[in-house]
């Protein structure tokens, strides 16, 4: 019977061996395929890197929420895109009033600075809103039960938004602040990437001094460790629970607005995609560690910037870029085949997982 | 009775250039309701008749079908909502867009047993699942904004199934023949975003500028929530194409617009859409990168009269520009089902074969849409009319399908459209 | 009435709250979408009830924590919080004639909402009445406690009747209307849109008397039918059987063309959710990407039996051949898609299966594969099932295939859960380290769950393909896997008679009600969230998650008194 068994498990292990195998070996046959064929100047592939980088911190600074929820409460917050969205949703209206009152032209650094505070409160606020609604009450329900009130949350939210707002893009005034560029050469960077990747990174570092430096940083790290002894200790739970969900919602807020910097647009629905993105880069780095959610946002966004001209197309597929969300989370298999618990992730127990 | 369609059809805003192929007028000496139960509506004198829209109302798709919705509704208006001296009553379905939700709409419709004609769908897909169910319940349905070129083909084409909108076959050549010989373009790249209709458009496009002799360099496809589109363009970059087609819709559309010039290697290159982002949400989203882009787009402007008038029309009861193009072909369609009925009243089943006039329009620097150069006169649409009768509108729904001679004049239309297209 | 403080506060506060969310609902355009449908014809609309339930509700919650026992002090605290949120509303009106402009934030503050609002009366008198409305519908639930219990449960059951009713008119009508001998019928209950006055007052006074006949007679008839003899109850079961199968088989041709749609739409979610159930519900293993399973089921048969000539190989063949074939390569994905995922645990399978399921979506979606999959134009000229030469070509035909295959699955499922098989899934859900201790193979187990799991959805697509001739890749998203994880939790997890309601609710409902299409996902949003926070076991809990429920409410409970 064990000899059986054991040779049961061999053949699944085997398995899964070779399809990490095959898929590595698409990806290296593939690039190098697309390197002999010589078609991109190497220019091309410093931009692709730079987007890449530039969409990955973005994830990131959203993945960081994620991941902070996850750590507490071991639930995925699925109404975190939505925080993600209401922000610069919310801050659309100020900074079309302040469009219309000549302020954008006048004071462009006002303006990006006033729609950073606004949105940054509004995605708190709702934050902290869908938390006492739809998850406190539920603290000790079994796992599955807040994550449906948080799909549910996500959808009354988008649709919210859809319905008092209209369906019509939001487009943002032109903010001519980033408009130039640096350049090394054949290699150019704008400031808006400059400032994004800086931003993310220095609400990223702030962020990990934040947890590990303050009190409040510590009484989270303190329950996320172990709720009831974290009560027995003096810590306030509910608290400190509604400061994390606050503080990932002011993440999502900025990150938010490096979104709209980028992109310029808002609807009610531009939350599902990123939000499904930058979940996907915390499990890839390593659900509820913030550094692996740092990496695996740069990651995801390199990959899906890259990946589909890197590895496909020297192997002549069609349109390569309609399958990039197939390569991330195929890269995101690979990962967890050889990483199950991520790539900075620590082999959890039951309990945490 | 002539000169009564032609006021009819005058008043159909979007140009109906020439009322053409309409058999001579047979009168039909004495009406014999058909023994059909499913052909018979019975109408009361003071029943309303019923028209049924099946559009997307709700969701992301939302716009196109409100849009069409409330261009039947200003047709409405301009009858006084009144045909046949009984009021219009219009109520419809929302078909998602989807094929799932379209045939849950039909099967709803097709319960309904008042319904004279339904206008839509607004998505192929929605007709392609939902077709069977109203064409067996004896529906003629008139979309507005089904472009797949198939939905006509006499093969697979559902009895009772019209079209006022354009098909991809003609917008596709036509744009593509508008890069060849008025742009002087000889290398292109194309983007869809796996939408049926742009996958549908950009692949035409391809084909005939291929056929006229230009080089594709890159067929690409995206998604239609992707946002970042600098890496894909980053890629058609290193093709070197003149002109990038991307025949999609407002929100990833727009933002190829704005990004395209951003990347090195396409600071030059000729940007063309097509009637997707024929919207001014298109130009508020793409601000000035729009200045200089094309769009193929049915030409309204070659309308006369009509057609500003509806847009008055429009301002004035919706308090906004119209959402996208498709208002007219739904206008349209409802005045083609308006004048069916009110003409077919105790006569006999016929077909119409309207031209109309789709064009290139070129977006100026001055900010002013200018009549394109390339007239295309040859794109159909289908009508159908209604048999009916003065005490109570009696439509037969199924005799063009079952009288042979109606028949074939059913298939002669349909033969000579595919012809010409 | 101690502290005047203490009496009035509630009330505002619900008052408050209840304000906001009738604003909220009037700035959704939930107001005015709904108002352009009658319940009563001539005498009020949707639009009008839903303000009415609002401050209904207000006053409802306003004493909802306060003991049963009628007082005027009740009344008045309703009333009160009535008039609040009623005066929300009033100072909506207002705003919305003072300050046109704000339509261009709140697209539905329109000229309409507020012609709606004002029931055609000056601003004035209309605030007035509206004040005088909110007050007195908000003292309602208090004034109804004075009543015995039994007929105010029937006078709230019979309104919700009536608006329900009034509602479902247009279904109704067209339902009735296909019967010749209940056309009498439709003409008396309803006016041309709504309810007829004559029509309400019957529908009332029918629910009345049936919940007060109930209360009064129903426990005898429940006592005497425990105390028949066992053969007579055995007899009495297989009555209320056969006649509930005679229903079952008969119902298509009895409410028509669009119920059935709408049974079989229901039915392919049973289906899933039954697959999905065995997953999640008995193997505990949180799969995000069930879709992946149904769209392998919708292309194998879509492949097999297709006539189309745009893809490269299109077998032509009959449905009933190509659904085993689909089943059985379902099954098969769920092992190959089992397999890698199986050192993946909680979270990290939810995004890996979610992942597969997309990988799923843009493969079949993409022009790489275009030539065997037809890509986003899809994959068109499948036929419908066939019995010798009867073809099963619109849902009242459908019906019967999903009504068997429901069965025969629900069957499986049934024998599965007791079986040993189902005892290792529920030791695994439970613990899976334990239950390897046990010596229970986690490898087989978890594979055996996937492959299941995967082969009901195979069923599903494979009826879902031939249903609309036609598949579309759009239509394998992410939405219908949430939509059946959703289904099987709000019914119940790991119960089978709650999948059936799961989807009854969550797929049913809103295809009856699509004509608020508008709203259908924002009010699926929030039944999910108020669902769980009411009901968190779901609505036909499985015995032992009942039980289990019961402790988290227990523990709820000490954790707030601490």
């Amino acid at each position: 019977m064990l000899a059986k068994k054991l040779k049961h498990l061999e053949l699944t292990d085997v398995f899964i061996y070779l399809l990490g195998l095959a898929i590595v070996a698409v990806v290296i046959i593939g690039s190098i395929a697309t390197l002999i064929q010589a078609k991109y100047a190497l220019r091309a592939w410093f931009d692709l890197v730079l987007f890449g980088v530039t969409l990955g911190s973005i994830y990131a600074l959203i993945a960081l929420g994620y991941t902070l929820v996850y750590g507490i409460l071991r639930m995925i917050n699925f109404a975190h895109s939505e925080v993600f969205m209401s922000g610069p949703y919310i801050a659309y209206f100020v900074a079309d009033a302040m469009s219309k009152a000549g302020l954008v032209e006048q004071n462009p650094l006002l303006t990006v600075i006033i729609i950073f505070i606004v949105a940054m409160l509004s995605s708190t606020l709702i934050a902290i809103l869908v938390e006492r609604v739809a998850y406190r009450p539920l603290r000790h329900a079994p796992r599955l039960v807040p994550l449906i009130t948080a799909i549910g949350a996500s959808f009354f939210l988008q649709y919210t938004f859809f319905r008092l707002f209209g369906p019509n893009l939001k487009v943002y005034p032109a903010i001519n602040l980033f408009d130039a560029s640096i350049a090394f050469g054949d290699f150019k960077i704008t400031y808006l990437q400059i400032f994004v990747i800086t931003a993310a990174g220095l609400l990223m570092l702030a962020l990990h001094q934040f947890v590990q430096r303050t009190k409040i940083g510590k009484a989270m790290r303190a329950v996320s460790e172990d709720r009831e002894t974290a009560a027995l200790m003096g810590i306030n739970v509910d608290n400190t629970i509604v400061m994390t969900f606050a503080l990932g919602g002011a993440l999502a807020g900025a990150a938010g607005v490096l979104y709209i910097l980028v992109f310029n647009q808002v609807t009610a629905f531009i939350g599902f995609v990123p939000g499904i993105k930058a979940f996907t880069a915390d499990v890839l780095g390593g659900i509820g560690n913030i550094p692996g959610a740092m990496l695996g946002g740069l990651f995801l966004g390199v990959i899906e910037s890259l990946g589909p001209t890197l590895f496909l197309d020297g192997l002549g597929i069609a349109a390569p870029y309609q399958l990039k969300d197939a390569i991330a989370f195929t890269m995101l298999v690979l990962v967890l085949i050889f990483r199950p618990a991520g790539i900075l992730g620590e082999r959890l127990t039951e309990k945490k997982a | 009775m002539k000169a009564k369609v032609l006021f009819a059809v005058a008043l159909i805003a979007i140009a109906l250039v020439a009322v053409a192929c309409a058999p001579a007028a047979t009168p039909v000496p004495a009406f014999t309701p058909p023994a059909d139960a499913i052909g018979t509506v019975k109408i009361g004198p003071s029943d309303p008749i019923h028209i049924a829209y099946m559009m997307v109302t709700s969701g992301a798709d939302g716009s196109l079908g409100i849009d069409s919705r409330r261009g039947v509704e200003i047709a409405i208006d301009d009858k006084g909502g009144k045909l046949l001296d009984r009021s219009l009553k219009l109520d419809g379905q929302d078909s998602g867009c989807g094929a799932e939700p379209g045939q849950a709409a039909a099967a709803k419709l097709a319960a309904d047993a008042t319904i004279l004609a339904v206008v839509g769908s607004s998505c192929s897909s929605e007709i392609r699942a939902g077709g069977p169910a109203l064409s067996k319940a004896g529906f003629s349905v008139v979309s507005p904004s089904n472009t797949a070129p198939d939905l006509t083909d006499p093969a697979k084409r559902f009895a009772g199934y019209f079209r006022t909108a354009h098909n991809d076959k003609v917008q596709g050549a036509v744009a593509a023949q508008f890069a060849l010989k008025q742009l002087k373009l000889k290398t292109a790249a194309t983007i869809h975003d796996g939408s049926p209709y742009a996958q549908g458009l950009a692949g035409v496009f391809v084909d005939e500028f291929k056929k006229g002799g230009g080089t594709i360099t890159a067929q690409e496809a995206v998604g239609p929530d992707d946002k970042d589109f600098k890496p894909v363009l980053t890629k058609i970059a290193a093709g070197k194409p003149e002109i990038i087609f991307y025949p999609i819709f407002i929100a990833a559309g727009s933002l190829i617009t704005t990004q395209a010039k951003t990347i090195p290697g396409l600071e030059e290159v000729e940007l063309m859409a097509a009637d997707g982002t024929f919207s001014p949400d298109m130009y508020k989203a793409a601000g000035k990168s729009a200045i200089g882009m094309y769009q193929s787009s049915p030409d309204f402007s070659a309308f006369a009269g009509g057609y500003p008038d509806v847009l008055a029309k429009h301002q004035k009861k919706y308090n906004e520009k119209p959402l996208s193009a498709f208002h007219a072909h739904a206008y349209a369609a409802a005045m083609i089902i308006f004048a069916a009925i009110e003409k077919s009243r105790g006569e006999g089943s016929r077909w119409f074969v309207v031209h109309r006039s789709p064009s290139i329009a070129r977006r100026d620097p001055k900010d002013e849409w200018v009549q394109g150069r390339n007239r295309h006169d040859h794109l159909r649409c289908e009508r159908r009319l209604r048999r009916s009768q003065d005490r109570g509108v009696q439509s037969d729904r199924r005799q063009c399908e079952q009288t042979p001679d109606t028949r074939q004049a059913v298939l002669e239309t349909v033969i000579a459209c595919h012809c010409e297209e | 009435m101690n502290q005047p403080k203490s009496f009035w506060n509630p009330a505002l506060k619900l008052g408050i709250i209840g304000g906001i969310a009738v604003v909220f609902i009037a700035l959704l355009g939930m107001i005015e979408a709904f108002a352009t449908r009658d319940i009563i014809a001539d005498v009020i609309d949707m639009g009008r009830v839903l303000v009415f339930i609002s401050f209904f509700m207000t006053g409802h919650f306003a004493i909802a924590r306060k003991s049963g026992a009628a007082s005027i002090e009740n009344v008045l605290q309703a009333g009160v919080a009535g008039l609040v949120s009623a005066a929300f509303l009033a100072a909506l009106m207002w705003l919305l004639s003072a300050m046109p402009t704000m339509r261009a934030v709140f697209v539905n503050a329109t000229p309409v909402l507020l012609k709606t609002l004002l029931f055609g009366l000056d601003i004035t008198i209309a605030s007035i009445g509206l004040l005088a409305l909110g007050a007195a519908v908000g003292a309602l639930p208090a004034g109804l406690r004075f009543l015995p219990e039994s007929p105010r449960r029937a006078l709230i059951r019979a309104s919700t009747w009536v608006i329900l009713v009034g509602l479902l008119q247009e279904l109704l009508v067209v339902t009735f209307k296909t019967t010749e001998s209940l056309q009498g019928l439709a003409t008396l209950l309803f006016a041309k849109t709504g309810l007829s006055i004559a029509g309400a007052v019957i529908v009332f006074v029918l629910i009345v008397a049936f919940e007060l006949w109930r209360d009064r007679y129903g426990k005898t008839v429940r006592v005497r039918y425990d105390h028949l003899p066992t053969i007579q109850r055995r007899a009495t079961n297989g009555v209320i059987l056969l006649s509930l199968l005679a229903i079952l088989l008969a119902l298509p041709s009895i409410l028509g063309l669009f119920f059935s749609e709408v049974l079989v739409q229901v039915g392919l979610y049973v289906l899933m959710g039954l697959g999905l159930n065995i997953v999640v519900g008995f193997a505990g293993l949180l799969d995000l990407g069930y879709v992946a399973f149904f769209a392998i089921g919708a292309y194998t048969v879509g492949i097999l039996t297709s006539t189309s000539t745009e893809i490269a190989f299109a077998g032509g063949l009959p449905f009933w051949v190509g659904l085993p074939i689909a089943i059985a390569i379902a099954a098969f994905a769920g092992l190959v898609l089992g397999v890698p995922v199986l050192k993946v645990r909680g979270d990290y399978l939810a995004i890996v299966t979610l992942g597969f399921g997309e990988i799923i979506r843009l493969l079949a979606l993409s022009d790489f594969l275009k030539p065997y999959f037809a890509g986003a134009r899809g994959l068109e000229l499948i036929p419908k099932p066939f019995i010798g030469s009867f073809e099963l070509d619109g849902p009242q035909q459908l019906y019967y295939v999903l009504l068997v295959g429901c069965v025969i699955v629900a069957f499986i499922s049934l024998r599965l859960k007791t079986s040993r098989v189902g005892r290792a899934w529920m030791a695994m859900r439970e613990d899976e380290d334990v239950a390897q201790a046990m010596g229970i193979n986690l490898v087989a187990t978890k594979l055996l769950a996937f492959a299941m799991g995967a082969s009901f959805a195979g069923i599903g697509g494979a009826i879902n393909a031939s249903k609309l001739a036609i598949i579309y890749p759009h239509s394998m998203n992410l939405l219908v896997s949430i939509n059946v994880l959703a289904l099987i939790i709000i019914g119940g997890m790991g119960s089978i008679p709650g999948v059936i309601v799961g989807a009854l609710v969550l797929v049913g409902l809103p295809e009856l009600l699509r004509e608020f299409a508008d709203f259908r996902l924002l009010v699926y949003g929030a039944v999910l969230v108020l669902m769980m926070l009411v009901r968190p076991e779901g609505l036909l809990p499985e015995a032992r998650r009942a039980l289990e429920l019961e402790e988290f409410k227990e523990e709820e409970k000490a954790t707030s008194a601490a």
